[in-house]
């Protein structure tokens, strides 16, 4: 039995590949969408123009998808920093919460103090916990060569305990002690509030200004300096990078630690920005960590292409909240997402292979 | 004689991107034969057995197997015409066992694996055919030698009737050479065929029934080996007469001018067994000291431990009487260490990565391609541009991933970069192994000049000749000892070989 089409290893990848891909996975993935919402009785075309208006097509369309895709370039990029040195870390998720309790806890302490230097310390600290947090995947892998899919998946669940812990099952200094029935985050100080820019009558949050410096920082790293040279070299080769000199076992702790402080840096303007408290309930049901790894799977872990794929998941999902009702199921925008994600996995073999027409033998064997 | 055409290929034709591999190549195996193909790299040896084994379709041209003609679309289907290949390059899966190995990918419908007939099976015939490896060690715990046998048991095991083997001896020594022809021999007996790659004369001579000779994708022509001789088969193949004979230096060693010093080193192996047992040696300055052995008694750690990429249990390491640290590459490669590594496009090399960026792997830390730990990209490539033109290596661009380069391209980007850093001590594992006449014949010359200027070079090499026609001075190595220090008067193969094979005593340093 021979397939009407054969894959050929490409020697090279033209560089058109590296966005046509992507463009024709999010395609594919809303075609098959809509085959799916016809079989379901629904309008395909009707909820596709749903979607658009209410994710991007209006100012306050675009606020709030700018508001969902916050997080998600963080940690679509803590993904894309550790996924590009194959280290496969799933525990953006752990490491924003993390991150939020560092943020959360400076918000609430430094309450009075001056605006910049508070939402300052806020960004240091959700940092600085996520890198500290990351960093237990990372020397695990250096030092003992464990697998950092499990360990980063499990510290996910812990740090969901230890917020749960903190809001409801503890007097913790970060539950608020007004709240009655039931328990919820004390609010930081109002200086702790992230401002809000204006661009062209859209207001941005201040996270998302971050994510993009984030993003360009991440760029600029990994393409021009040194440690993204010896990164690039590990990812392709350890044996090549153990002759040269580059030190791999350092090197992975670092960037796990980078890789937690933007996950960290998420749950920081996750407090800073939006909730304005720790939210134990609500970082849980977000499952941004793990949307982030979609993000960074479709940017083709390229920094900036990351920020431009969470804009437009955010957009799907804010539009997902806004239509939510008997005739816009709720699971439908998480199907789109999961087709996204398969589409876009399944891009990477175009990227590889070249698919040529299996043609007969007797076309081929031309006589000599 | 009348015997059946196991394989006949008529005028096939393969092209690529700007070359054309194969240009009407003319190929007929017969059935019970040991059938050499011979050519230079890039001949199109590799492609038209790529062809043979399903990996790629021809262009244009015929394929008969057992007078039947086939159409192969991927390895598959060619192992089920009985046809399997050893790849020059292994294809095993490094943390699995040498028998999980052997049955991976075997096609059949059982859905589990009974490990104890395997065992038996592997061991059945890695004894039948004198292919000696232990079924139940891991792949990446064996040396390239051991490797390559599980790339034969593995065709085997799948009842292959004609085997392709890549350049089959470019790993070997001459005394396991001699053990593969016996193996060979043993497999064409019981009617199995054999297609022998190598652009090596002497052996090609030495086991060979026929022999087809590549040049530039076409067929020169078809001889049999009782009526041709090396002479005219290295003009077939290259157009041109060459021989190989010992090389005259313009600067003698220096063998007392010690520049690089080892001192009862003990180090242990990816297993953990002892690999190196209290190996003491010098290398002078401008001296080239041969270290012949059987692969896999401690030569590649030899090499590692030198290079600093291989922690020593006991002894010392020093340049020019400065120690280096013990399992650090940096401190090695600052100290003018220079290392040609066995496995070069995994380990002296990033594959992946571009020419430019391979040419700066080891000095991108200095204040010359980067500064504030920023990289000088115009820098980088500037010093790649130069070593291109320097080394002569062949290459589209100084972006072009190494990847794509040809084995003797590669093996020019690796020089260029170890050499201009100016080493005062180069640790050449193999340096040509798997290259054509032309490109031996470059590193060979290089090899030599560094040494005219000074250079200290330990040269590591399963290739007897090779160490025969460049080395001052030849150490032998046996299970992870150096057994014979051998002044080159006092070297010669035959006592060499002994040596190698443990058969003969210790002999102790004349100097």
């Amino acid at each position: 039995m021979k397939s009407p089409v054969r894959f050929e290893k490409r020697l090279t990848q033209p560089s058109w590949l590296n966005w046509g891909v992507p463009l024709l996975s999010l395609l594919a993935a809303l075609v098959i969408g809509a085959i799916v919402l016809q079989l379901t009785g629904k309008d395909a075309l009707d909820v596709y123009d749903r979607i658009f208006e209410r994710g991007f097509a209006s100012k306050r369309a675009l606020q709030g998808s700018l508001i969902t895709a916050t997080p998600l370039a963080f940690t679509g990029l803590c993904a894309a920093v550790a996924f590009r040195m194959g280290v496969i870390n799933i525990g953006g998720e752990g490491q924003l919460y993390v991150g939020a309790i560092g943020a959360a806890l400076v918000g609430i302490a430094m309450d009075g103090q001056p605006v910049g230097f508070v939402v300052v310390c806020m960004v240091i600290m959700g940092m600085l916990f996520g890198a500290a947090y990351g960093s237990i995947v990372g020397v695990l892998r250096a030092r003992f060569n464990t697998n950092e899919i499990i360990t980063s998946l499990m510290l996910n669940y812990i740090a969901g305990i230890l917020l749960n812990y903190l809001i409801f099952n503890s007097r913790s200094y970060w539950r608020d002690p007004r709240s009655q029935g039931f328990p919820s985050g004390k609010p930081i100080g109002e200086r702790g509030e992230w401002t809000k820019f204006s661009f062209f009558g859209v207001s941005v949050p201040l996270g998302f200004l971050i994510a993009i410096l984030a993003g360009v920082a991440v760029w600029l790293l990994y393409k021009r300096t040194r440690f993204g040279f010896e990164v690039g070299v590990i990812a392709d080769s350890p044996r090549a990078a153990a002759y040269a000199g580059i030190r791999t076992r350092w090197t992975i702790v670092a960037v796990m630690a980078l890789s937690g402080a933007l996950a960290g840096l998420g749950g920081a303007s996750d407090v800073g920005d939006f909730r304005h408290l720790l939210d134990a309930k609500g970082l849980q049901l977000s499952n941004y960590g793990y949307t982030g790894i979609v993000v960074a799977a479709l940017a083709r872990l390229n920094p900036l292409a990351t920020i431009f794929v969470a804009v437009l998941l955010g957009g799907l999902t804010n539009a997902g909240y806004a239509l939510q009702g008997p005739d816009f199921p709720s699971g439908l925008v998480g199907t789109l997402q999961g087709l996204i994600l398969f589409s876009s996995v399944a891009g990477e073999v175009l990227l590889r292979y070249r698919i040529r027409p299996n043609r007969a033998t007797s076309d081929v064997a031309v006589a000599s | 004689m009348t015997s059946k055409i196991a394989v006949k290929m008529t005028g096939i034709v393969k092209k690529f991107p700007g070359v054309v591999a194969n240009d009407g190549v003319d190929f007929e195996l017969r059935a019970g034969e040991v059938h050499a193909l011979l050519g230079e790299n890039g001949a199109g040896k590799s492609t038209l057995s790529n062809i043979l084994t399903g990996l790629y379709r021809p262009d244009a041209g015929s394929l008969e197997v057992d007078g039947q003609k086939v159409a192969f679309s991927s390895p598959r289907d060619a192992l089920e015409a009985g046809i399997g290949m050893v790849h020059q390059h292994f294809r095993l899966v490094p943390t699995f066992t040498v028998a999980e190995n052997v049955v991976l990918g075997e096609t059949g419908a059982k859905v589990f694996l009974d490990r104890n007939d395997v065992l038996a099976r592997v061991q059945e015939l890695s004894e039948r055919y004198h292919l000696a490896v232990d079924p139940m060690a891991r792949i990446w715990q064996l040396s390239v030698g051991e490797q390559q046998r599980v790339e034969i048991l593995k065709v085997l095991y799948r009842g292959a009737r004609v085997l392709i083997l890549d350049e089959p001896t470019a790993v070997l020594t001459p005394i396991e050479a001699e053990a593969l022809f016996v193996t060979l021999r043993s497999m064409v007996a019981e009617g199995r065929s054999i297609i022998f790659i190598s652009h090596k004369l002497d052996e090609v001579m030495a086991v060979a029934d026929r022999i087809t000779v590549l040049r530039a994708g076409r067929t020169v022509g078809c001889v049999d080996t009782s009526s041709t001789s090396t002479r005219e088969l290295a003009s077939m193949m290259v157009g041109r007469s060459v021989e190989f004979s010992r090389v005259t230096r313009a600067h003698p060693a220096r063998p007392d001018d010690v520049v690089l010093d080892v001192s009862g080193v003990v180090a242990t192996d990816d297993r953990a067994r002892r690999a190196l047992i209290d190996i003491t040696l010098t290398v002078g300055r401008g001296e080239i000291v041969g270290v012949a052995g059987v692969a896999g008694n401690g030569q590649r750690e030899l090499a590692e431990v030198i290079a600093g990429m291989r922690s020593v249990t006991a002894g010392t390491i020093s340049v020019e009487g400065q120690q280096i640290k013990s399992g650090r590459a940096r401190s090695a490669i600052s100290q003018g260490i220079a290392h040609i590594p066995e496995d070069r496009l995994h380990t002296g090399l990033a594959a992946g990565h571009s020419v430019e960026d391979n040419m700066a792997l080891k000095n991108y830390r200095t204040s010359a391609l980067s500064r504030f730990r920023v990289l000088r990209r115009k820098a980088i490539r500037g010093q790649a541009v130069d070593l291109v033109d320097r080394y002569d290596v062949k290459t589209p661009d100084t972006r072009t991933p190494v990847r794509l380069l040809s084995g003797g391209n590669v093996q020019k980007v690796l020089l260029a970069r170890e050499f201009s850093s100016l080493p005062k001590v180069l640790i050449a594992a193999s340096p040509t192994r798997g290259l054509d006449v032309g490109a031996i014949e470059t590193v060979r010359s290089r090899l030599v000049e560094a040494a005219d200027r000074g250079l200290g070079v330990l040269l590591i090499s399963e290739d007897l000749d090779e160490i025969m026609s460049l080395s001052d001075r030849v150490l032998v190595m046996y299970e992870g000892r150096i057994v014979a220090d051998l002044p080159m008067d006092q070297a010669d193969r035959h006592r060499i070989g002994l040596l190698m094979g443990g058969s003969l005593e210790s002999v102790g340093a004349d100097s």
